[in-house]
């Protein structure tokens, strides 16, 4: 595999600790470990996407009514 | 509502003024013409189904989705979607420059506004996707005879094409705004190929007991030999959806997309485009867009490990049947009697049944499905 990395420092007793959690598991190292756990976090800070204009919807809505998916 | 994959819904269908100006235009541009599931991409596409994708993909991104199941801008994307052409027409195309993308029978479908041309390695793709290079697997046999050039660049669709389905055919904003209407704020889908039995139904009720909604949504398409038709499919979900859910609880919609059969990468790429739809949740089962023994019953599971960012929450089913003395569809972890007293659904088993003309015992298949089934004088693909 071909993977484009970038180096980040932690404190060396941080590595030293998820060294010991991923220690009989699947996740390979402790850069898999630390990717995986701030994408994570990053995921959960999305804010809500735009919202579907008012005509938009009713033109839409009209639409579902026709093809009898609401009343 | 969840977001879209990559934040913002897609839309690249051309308004009334924009499709005129592209058609008087696109006489004078250079034709390709493209396959049935490649329409279906484009569609796919301009549609939002895909989103955040806004055309096919171009080489850094192809390279990264192979090798780290990931577009370039880290976004979960486990199967790239391309569009190859032969290496003659593709010398006549010029980067930066537009192509009309057209049906087999000429008609218009999309304006390609092609930014890359690439060629890539076949077995690479293969073997990456699809983890074989056997070319008795579907999806391998379908990349060895892709052509060597692949056109990337963002894509205009002209107008979504009509289809036998089109009352079934919903859009991720019309889907969005119909589960907002009925006040939904989980909803699980469930992809299919099939028609249901009663141990999908177990799962999908299973699934919509913690959620608000369920979307059924099949996948319409060209598919194996053996697999039912698309109208047959549609047919049996309309009557056991009729029958036995609440009306308020259930929808169903086509998803026209190939499928490629990539077990695992497909699951998460079935996910991608389901959160795409609105959905929160999915039902992942046993050996999910799998093909054949070349992939683990549950390597469709496990892979979503990989993706904490994915935003759609799973489901995970792992083997399920009916057991004679719970009297009900169990699985592993509920029943404790043996595997004597297990009838496992078999869609061998049911569809010999059907074609024989016997409709299959209750604790296989709802009766009315059955029923339906067995109006087609051949509900299978040939």
């Amino acid at each position: 595999m071909e993977k484009e990395s970038m180096n980040v420092s932690i404190p060396a007793s941080l590595y030293k600790k998820i060294e010991e959690v991923i220690k009989g598991t699947d996740v390979p190292s402790v850069s898999g470990y630390v990717a995986k756990v701030l994408r994570e976090k990053l995921a959960q800070g999305q804010t809500p996407g735009e919202a579907f204009s008012k005509e938009d919807e009713e033109k839409v809505k009209e639409r579902l009514k026709a093809l009898g998916y609401i009343d | 509502m969840i977001n879209p994959h990559g934040g913002r819904l897609i839309g690249r269908v051309l308004g009334e003024d924009g499709r005129a100006e592209a058609l008087e235009r696109a006489r004078n541009l250079p034709v390709l013409k493209i396959s049935d599931e490649s329409i279906s991409d484009v569609e796919n596409i301009a549609t939002g189904v895909y989103s955040p994708l806004e055309g096919f993909v171009g080489k850094a991104d192809f390279r990264n989705i192979l090798n780290e199941m990931r577009l370039q801008n880290d976004l979960p994307w486990t199967i790239p979607i391309v569009l190859d052409a032969g290496r003659d027409e593709a010398d006549g195309f010029r980067e930066g420059k537009d192509i009309v993308l057209q049906s087999a029978g000429g008609r218009p479908i999309a304006i390609l506004h092609l930014e890359e041309k690439y060629e890539f390695d076949r077995d690479e793709l293969a073997e990456k996707v699809f983890l074989t290079m056997d070319r008795a697997h579907p999806g391998v046999a379908k990349v060895a005879a892709m052509r060597d050039v692949l056109l990337a660049g963002p894509i205009d669709l002209l107008e979504i094409s009509p289809t036998p389905f089109d009352r079934y055919k919903l859009s991720p904003k019309e889907t969005r705004i119909l589960f907002k209407e009925k006040g939904w704020k989980t909803v699980v889908a469930f992809q299919t190929r099939n028609t249901p039995h009663i141990g999908h139904e177990y799962v999908q009720k299973t699934a919509l007991t913690f959620t608000d909604g369920i979307f059924v949504n099949p996948v319409i398409g060209r598919k194996k030999k053996g697999d039912f038709k698309d109208e047959v499919v549609l047919a049996s979900y309309d009557e056991l959806i009729k029958h036995y859910y609440l009306k308020e609880r259930a929808v169903m919609a086509i998803l026209q997309m190939e499928m490629r059969y990539a077990g695992p990468r497909e699951a998460i790429h079935h996910a991608i485009v389901r959160k795409n739809f609105g959905c929160t949740h999915i039902i992942i089962g046993r050996d999910h867009a799998g093909v054949g023994t070349y992939y683990h019953p549950y390597a469709a599971q496990d892979i979503f490990e990989e993706f904490p960012d994915l935003g759609i929450v799973p489901l995970f089913f792992r083997a399920f049947y009916f057991c004679k003395k719970c009297q009900s569809v169990v699985n592993e972890k509920i029943c404790p009697h043996p595997p004597a007293e297990q009838i496992q659904f078999s869609g061998t088993k049911i569809r010999d049944l059907l074609v024989k003309g016997q409709v299959p015992p209750p604790e296989l298949m709802r009766p009315e499905v059955a029923k339906i089934i067995m109006q087609f004088e051949n509900p299978f693909n040939e």
